[in-house]
């Protein structure tokens, strides 16, 4: 009895190795562990037929049998593992895709490249301490030109070709045709000390070419408080000309007229192609005009009821369109209003 | 404003070795030079030729042969495209190897199958003015016959007597009359340089006689004109200008006429006088009366166009008849216009009201060297020096200046000394000027500087030649200018404030950044509308138009960003690009709110979705409104917005207040627009959006506890919103609810007609424990029995 229980477990010891790798799927698999270890399996039917023995001949019957069961369960185990890693393998290789073979694609929008430029520069003179002030599009001529020391038929008046509104008296309401008038609302609204930049959009009666747009883009600064001097706006140009174009870009300042400052300059920087050596974009002259500026005129303070004894400023203003445009090389200034989506996607950020 | 070197020359005694530096010395005055560009330079290789014969060119019909004698007597064959010249003609040849001023080599080369073996040239490609209409004719044929003018081989230069000069364009600022002459730029650098300026004596030599007799001037209204010099010159013969006369007016850009008017030119822009000619036979009793125009007069001018002059605005030079002549500061009459039959003239240096002339030459349209000048103040005391200089010019010809002036004033500007303190000089300029400095830079310029009250203050006479000089400020300009710019320390003011967006500028880029993380492009189209734009996109055609549009087209300021973001649609679809997602944040205008100046200026978004409906749209506003923390919004589709699809489209609110409107543009309108795909809409008045309190984003705890999905499907009535579905089952599940969803909408059998079901998920969660069955229990027949009695809808089985 006891050798028949020997046998058939050295039998099934010998042989279950051999079952196990045999099963060829997980499913085979589960059916050889029932046949071997399952309630009605081999090994548990000699665990029934163990009763019979003598405690000696049991309990080495037992270890036998552990022994084999413990073998058993660990190739199954084991062969399991292999089987999954194969199926898994299986349908991992059936899952494969060809990532370049996209065919929906998901793209984020852009900014238009207006206000890409125009949060770039704000962002500098806002790091620089101004607050970023706005104001009406359509203006009157009192805030466009009267209060800028422009009165009415001042020659100066020729200096921009302005898009009058038909609204009241004739020429007394307009498109304004610069940020200036920002100028004077903030000063009116507001007491100094004022340190503030008016990005906008400005207007002038101009036909549309590749480097014109009856509708264009301005940010203009103010500061006015007390001590303020021409040294000031100088410097103040200076800092935002590294900061925006970078530390080897410098700023001049050449004598010019505007009704609205006195002393007024053209604020010039180094050429940014060729960084002053001089090129084609610059004709050669190494500097590029990027604007105007000077002293807020006495008469402008006056006009808004500020004392030009006690109080003295600067303004500068200069158009943005252009700075957009020789950032990324477009010849074209008509190509920003289009609204072709092969332009403006070519500009993510 | 152009001005030769060698012109400038004649005042003070520029170095003529470095004409850039020269110029960049008149750039960091205020003068910017736009060009430079050197006279003779390049003429090198150019020699005088005599025309023999000119043929047709076998193979072409806009360039003909010539042959030409270059001076060795042989016939050299050259192909020409201007037909100007006549046989016998002196013309300039570039000789082969020439290098032209322009860089181009002359080379001896086939057009259309004949040789050209050089090149003849116009006035413009030998830098002698802007003529490139033919060949400059050195010589006509006529004169050249009879022995006069250079022998062919003669070099151009030696022919023209062309010396070597460099030409300078100057932009002049409108303060800076003086500088819109040579000798107002050579004073303005010679002070800079700390070199001697004068304005040399004209040496005239007077013709006995009294031209006070002869001639006549009254002033009738003295605000027009400020001074009225005249003078008479006999013996005038008009003929042409010297050559160096005529050399230098064309290299400033003046045609030369003939020595009369030549000379009347080259005196405005040496000295900055425009003045004016009378043939003094054609004024009866050489009388002239100044006065303001009458209402409807009316001028032959100068270039034969009958004028209508208006009363008040336009200021004329009348005869003793009391007929107009000339338009004051603006041009003259054809009745007394000089002529080949002219001996005696009576000539003019006057000084207008500078606004005068604005204003006149503004309403007619008539802009000239001499408006230009008069507009922005000429010197009232350089009258007597201008009619000398003139005389002395054409005294070649036999002209004569007769001894005597008529000099009458009118209103002339008062010239109060102007008060000048040096520490408000450094104040302003951030400089530190000794006082003594500010004579020594304003004296050079003309400036008279006198002791003030103190020893740091000045009485400065401007000089009459600076009109835009009447404040302290205008002269801490010139001080500025004089002591350079460039000299000026850069120092960065301490600003004490922190700088800073506004919470609607953060906002805005918020919104901009969450379109664009959205995938829709931010466009820009023109605010300028055509009229029928905005009807054509089902809007209402009332709005503000522009009183002088460039165009018609460009004439309607827009109410609403739709028809140009429409237009950048259609834009895109011609160009095969379907699908376009565009915005805007731009102004619109409304006409203005009763009682205002302006328009009703209000900025918009808008968003269109070109190839997708209205659900697109709403789902834009979802994370719109989500991000912005908008507190209560809501979309009423019981009015449908103008120019909308009427079953997709309805008014955005936050908290019942309209802010704006979404859903899909009306195919109707796309239709008439070409466009083919559907378009979504979305557009908000950012200001009442932003008007509205927002941005908060309180935390709300995430609870630990396991949650539960409720999901209920109701059969609603068709015109019920789910989202009043949605508000009451929000408010019968109360706390308990942390998330609602719409999952399904079905129509169509077993749902009746006129009804659809709308399945919700209901996600239940408590903070402080696990949710019992009960709880839901409760959950779940608080809402259905709310729903049921609230609505007309059925909790589906």
């Amino acid at each position: 009895m006891t050798d028949d229980i020997t046998r058939t477990v050295q039998r099934i010891a010998a042989e279950a190795p051999g079952r196990v790798a045999a099963a060829a799927t997980l499913e085979e698999l589960r059916a050889v562990e029932g046949e071997l270890l399952g309630k009605k399996g081999e090994l548990t039917a000699l665990k029934k037929g163990m009763g019979a023995l003598d405690p000696e001949a049991r309990r080495a019957a037992g270890q036998a049998m552990n022994e084999v069961r413990a073998s058993v369960e660990a190739a199954i185990a084991a062969r399991r593992t292999d089987l999954e890693g194969a199926a898994r393998a299986l349908t991992l290789a059936a899952e494969r895709l060809d990532l370049t073979e996209a065919v929906e694609h998901r793209q984020r929008g852009s900014l238009h490249l207006v206000t890409q430029t125009m949060d770039r520069l704000v962002d500098v003179f806002v790091g620089m301490g101004f607050t970023v002030a706005e104001g009406p599009e359509v203006e009157t001529d009192w805030y466009n030109f009267e209060a800028l020391n422009i009165p009415a038929a001042h020659p100066a008046r020729g200096m921009w070709d302005t898009l009058y509104v038909d609204l009241g008296d004739p020429e007394t309401v307009l498109l304004r045709t610069h940020t200036s008038p920002v100028q004077i609302r903030v000063m009116t609204d507001g007491e100094p000390p004022i340190y503030a930049v008016m990005p906008g959009r400005v207007y002038r009666r101009d036909t549309a070419d590749a480097s014109h747009m009856p509708v264009f883009h301005q940010i203009e600064g103010l500061v006015v408080d007390r001590g303020i001097s021409f040294a000031d706006l100088a410097g103040t140009l200076e800092a935002f000309t590294s900061a925006y174009f970078g530390g080897s870009i410098h700023s001049r300042l050449r004598p010019s007229y505007f009704p609205f400052t006195e002393p007024s300059a053209e604020y010039d920087i180094n050429c940014i192609f060729c960084e002053g050596r001089g090129c084609r974009t610059c004709g050669q002259t190494g500097w590029l005009e990027l604007g105007g500026c000077g002293m807020v005129h006495p008469n402008v303070l006056r006009n808004v009821g500020l004392d030009a004894e006690e109080w003295t400023g600067f303004a500068f203003g200069f158009g943005l369109d252009r700075l957009a445009l020789m950032r990324h090389g477009v010849d074209d200034i008509r190509e920003m209003f289009t609204g072709d989506v092969r332009f403006l996607e070519q500009f993510p950020a | 404003m152009k001005v030769l070197l060698s012109w400038l020359r004649e005042f003070a005694p520029f170095p003529a070795d470095d004409p850039v530096a020269l110029g960049d010395a008149m750039s960091d005055l205020g003068m910017a030079v736009e060009s430079i560009e050197r006279i003779g330079e390049g003429l090198g290789g150019i020699v005088v030729a005599r025309v023999l014969a000119l043929r047709a060119h076998p193979g072409a019909d806009k360039i003909q042969l010539v042959d030409v004698d270059a001076g060795d007597g042989e016939a050299l064959q050259i192909c020409c495209g201007a037909f100007n010249m006549a046989e016998g003609d002196l013309v300039p040849l570039a000789t082969l190897g020439t290098v032209m001023p322009d860089g181009m080599e002359i080379s001896r080369r086939k057009l259309r199958g004949e040789w050209s073996n050089g090149m003849l040239c116009s006035g413009r490609e030998l830098g002698l003015g802007d003529d490139h209409s033919g060949i400059f004719i050195v010589t006509p044929a006529a004169q050249a016959a009879q022995g006069s003018g250079p022998a062919p081989g003669t070099p151009i230069t030696e022919a023209l007597g062309i010396t070597p000069d460099v030409l300078y364009d100057l932009e002049i600022n409108p303060n800076r009359p003086d500088a819109m002459s040579v000798a107002g730029v050579a004073r303005d650098l010679a002070a800079r340089l700390g070199l001697p300026f004068a304005i040399p004596e004209p040496q005239v030599e007077l013709v006995p006689g009294d031209a006070a007799a002869r001639i006549s001037v009254e002033i009738l209204d003295p605000d027009l004109c400020g001074r009225f010099h005249a003078r008479v010159i006999d013996g005038v013969k008009v003929e042409p200008s010297p050559p160096w006369i005529a050399e230098r007016l064309s290299a400033l850009g003046m045609r030369p006429i003939n020595n009369v008017v030549d000379a009347s030119n080259y005196v405005m822009l040496e000295l900055g006088q425009p003045n004016h000619t009378y043939d003094l036979a054609e004024l009866p009793g050489g009388a002239l009366r100044v006065r303001w125009a009458r209402d409807g007069e009316r001028i032959t001018t100068l270039d034969e166009v009958e004028r209508t002059l208006m009363g008040g605005r336009d200021g004329v030079i009348a005869d003793a008849d009391d007929v107009a002549v000339g338009i004051a500061g603006v041009m003259g009459g054809a009745s007394t216009e000089i002529s080949e039959a002219t001996t005696s003239v009576l000539l003019e240096c006057a000084w207008w009201q500078p606004m005068a002339v604005a204003v006149s030459s503004k309403h007619l349209g008539l802009r000239s060297e001499a408006s230009a000048r008069f507009e922005r103040g000429t010197d009232p005391d350089i009258v007597e020096l201008a009619a000398r200089r003139l005389a002395e010019l054409l005294a070649p010809s036999g002209a004569r200046l007769v001894e005597g002036a008529v000099t009458v004033d009118g209103d002339l500007p008062g010239r109060a000394p102007v008060t000048v303190r040096t520490d408000r000089v450094n104040l302003l300029l951030g400089i530190d000027l000794a006082p003594e400095e500010i004579p020594q830079l304003l004296g050079p310029i003309g400036f008279g500087v006198q002791p003030g009250d103190d020893d740091r203050t000045f009485s400065v006479v401007v000089p009459t030649f600076r009109p835009d000089t009447t404040t302290e400020t205008d002269v801490i300009e010139e001080i500025a200018r004089h002591h350079g710019y460039s000299r000026i320390p850069k120092r960065v003011p301490t600003s004490v404030q922190t700088g800073s967006l506004t919470p609607r500028q953060r906002d805005r880029r918020t919104i901009r950044q969450v379109l664009v993380g959205l995938g829709v492009h931010e466009a820009m189209p023109l605010p300028f509308l055509a009229p029928g734009d905005l009807a054509r996109t089902g809007l209402p055609a009332e709005a503000v138009t522009l009183t002088n549009p460039l165009a018609a087209e460009e004439s309607v300021l827009r109410t609403s960003l739709r028809p140009g973001l429409l237009r950048a649609v259609a834009y895109n679809e011609s160009h095969r690009t379907d699908g376009v997602s565009l915005f805007e944040i731009g102004k619109v205008f409304g006409v203005p709110k009763p009682g205002a100046t302006l328009p009703d200026e209000r900025e918009h978004l808008a968003v269109v979705l070109a190839g997708r409906e209205a659900p697109a749209a709403v789902q834009v506003w979802e994370v719109l409104h989500r991000t912005l923390g908008l507190p209560g919004p809501g979309i009423d589709q019981s009015r449908p917005p103008a120019g909308l699809h009427p079953g997709r489209s309805g008014l955005l609110t936050v908290d019942s207040e309209v802010v704006g409107e979404v859903g899909e543009v009306d195919p109707g309108v796309l239709d008439d627009l070409g466009i083919r795909e559907r378009v979504g809409w979305l557009q908000l008045d950012v200001g009442a959006v932003l008007a509205r309190p927002h941005g908060e984003h309180p935390y709300r705890p995430i609870s630990r506890y396991p949650s539960s999905d409720l999901d209920l499907a109701f059969e609603v009535t068709e015109t019920v919103p789910a989202s009043h579905v949605a508000a009451a089952i929000r408010g019968a599940a109360g706390a308990l609810l942390v998330e609602l969803s719409l999952f399904d909408v079905f129509r169509g059998a077993p749902v009746p007609e006129g009804r659809r079901s709308l399945a919700y998920r209901l996600r239940l969660q408590a903070a402080d424990h696990t949710l019992t069955d009960d709880e839901i229990t409760a959950v779940r027949e608080a809402v259905v029995a709310t729903v049921e009695a609230n609505l007309p809808a059925t909790l589906r089985a």
